[in-house]
């Protein structure tokens, strides 16, 4: 399968790539790592005209702590986010997240602000994010803003990512030590989640369970309240509304969540 | 068009290309080199795997321009001087391959595996394939060989630490 035509700019700052999406509107698209977009393209799913690449943007990416938070550049790789030794030890969902998307080779390629910027929800790094409590920073003709997860993601495949703007950082509390939960249900190995659960310290996000990552408020609330961890994970379904396809309808889903929830809260490591 | 120049298996290159050129299909059609395949075409099957900067990837799924100014090392890079590489040795030894489709890539995955964990267990070895289907489903030899060129190379650097401790 081969792309429709586009023309190919490699970006040297993210502000020369802000000014090209600027000149180009719709019509551009950012590449990093390429391994959401170029499939969508090579369907013709997508069809670009202009492919800006910031994926050689060493300025985007790494890993760095500033203050209570962790900074993780955009363009930061998978397997580089699982490898890290500061994200393993001030926020180790994020760093067992990574690791759990696709196979290694897709893990040498994806970035983190890729996968979050295409809003799969079924997808490993958006749901982390939305347990975690992070947030994005954007980059934009006008500045820079930071929008907190749980406003990130709007619906399938959409964030509030502007066209003229560029995800150029994500952030996460730093919880060295806080226990946590991460529970991804495939029938194959590699696969997205059919349903996913991430937990840390009272918040539990749900994959697969709506068109965006979602928290499974009712069960929070309940185990707030004081209820067992069974009886909370019985609310973990509660509010969403997942879709159905050829791996599971939407009452299995239903069962999966709460099932996936109970397991992520009961084998907690941190 | 655009211009790239980078490396493949050691030697410089340099072409115009489309934007759209896929690497696997830079390194088939433009540089004759036959051993990445293109099997499923949708990242999934792993028989396009090369390696990008010593690390494993599918190259259906990188633009040969993303590769301009990197390193590329496919199947036919391994060998030298009439030599198999160790990884292609074990495969050949441990008959690691069936209609031999998916080994290229099963063979440039171990190549970058052993390189990132020299010392896989056989649970490793397994989950850092899981980017690489075999169809004939051949993959109890395929494992027994990663696990084998491991030895081998983990055998090899301990003789070559003795002898340079003698």
């Amino acid at each position: 399968m081969i792309p429709a035509q586009f023309e190919y700019v490699a970006a040297d700052s993210a502000e020369h790539a802000i000014s090209l999406l600027v000149s180009h509107g719709d019509d551009a698209k950012l590449l990093a790592g390429g391994h959401s977009l170029l499939p969508m393209m090579k369907l013709r799913l997508a069809a670009p005209e202009l492919l800006i690449d910031i994926g050689g943007l060493t300025e985007l990416a790494g890993v760095a702590t500033d203050g209570d938070e962790l900074v993780i550049g955009a363009t930061t790789r998978h397997a580089d986010l699982a490898a890290s030794e500061l994200v393993r030890a001030e926020a180790p969902l994020l760093a067992y997240a990574a690791a759990q998307v696709g196979d290694p080779q897709i893990r040498h390629r994806g970035t983190i602000g890729g996968s979050l910027s295409h809003a799969d929800p079924a997808a490993d790094l958006p749901m982390a994010l939305v347990a975690l409590g992070g947030s994005v920073t954007l980059q934009g003709p006008g500045g820079t803003r930071t929008v907190p997860a749980d406003d990130f993601f709007l619906g399938y495949f959409e964030t509030v990512v502007q066209p003229d703007e560029v995800l150029v950082a994500v952030r996460v509390p730093r919880r060295p030590g806080v226990p946590w939960g991460y529970q991804k249900f495939v029938r194959r190995a590699n696969d997205w989640a059919i349903v996913g659960v991430a937990a840390i310290d009272g918040r539990i996000a749900l994959a697969n369970m709506g068109p965006t990552p979602l928290r499974a408020i009712a069960a929070e609330q309940a185990l707030a309240a004081g209820a067992s961890v069974a009886d909370a994970a019985e609310h973990a379904a509660d509010e969403t509304s997942p879709g159905e396809d050829m791996h599971a309808d939407r009452e299995y889903r239903r069962h999966l969540a709460r099932v996936l929830t109970r397991r992520a809260l009961e084998h907690q490591t941190g | 068009m655009s211009h790239i120049e980078l490396t493949v298996n050691g030697e410089k290159r340099s072409d115009d290309v489309e934007p759209r050129l896929l690497l696997v299909h830079y390194l088939r059609e433009v540089l004759g080199l036959r051993a990445a395949n293109v099997g499923c075409d949708t990242t999934s099957c792993g028989a396009c795997t090369v390696l990008l900067d010593g690390k494993s990837v599918k190259s259906c799924t990188v633009l040969a321009v993303q590769a301009a100014g990197h390193d590329v090392t496919t199947a036919e890079g391994l060998a030298s001087a009439g030599e198999l590489h160790p990884v292609q040795a074990a495969f050949r030894q441990h008959h690691g391959l069936q209609c031999g489709f998916c080994t290229p890539g099963m063979v440039m995955a171990t190549v970058g595996l052993l390189s990132e964990n020299p010392d896989p267990t056989e649970m490793q070895v397994r989950e850092a394939l899981e980017g690489n289907l075999c169809r004939c489903t051949g993959y109890h030899n395929i494992i027994k060989a990663v696990l084998a060129a491991a030895e081998a190379a983990q055998a090899s650097a301990w003789a070559a630490g003795i002898e340079e401790s003698a």
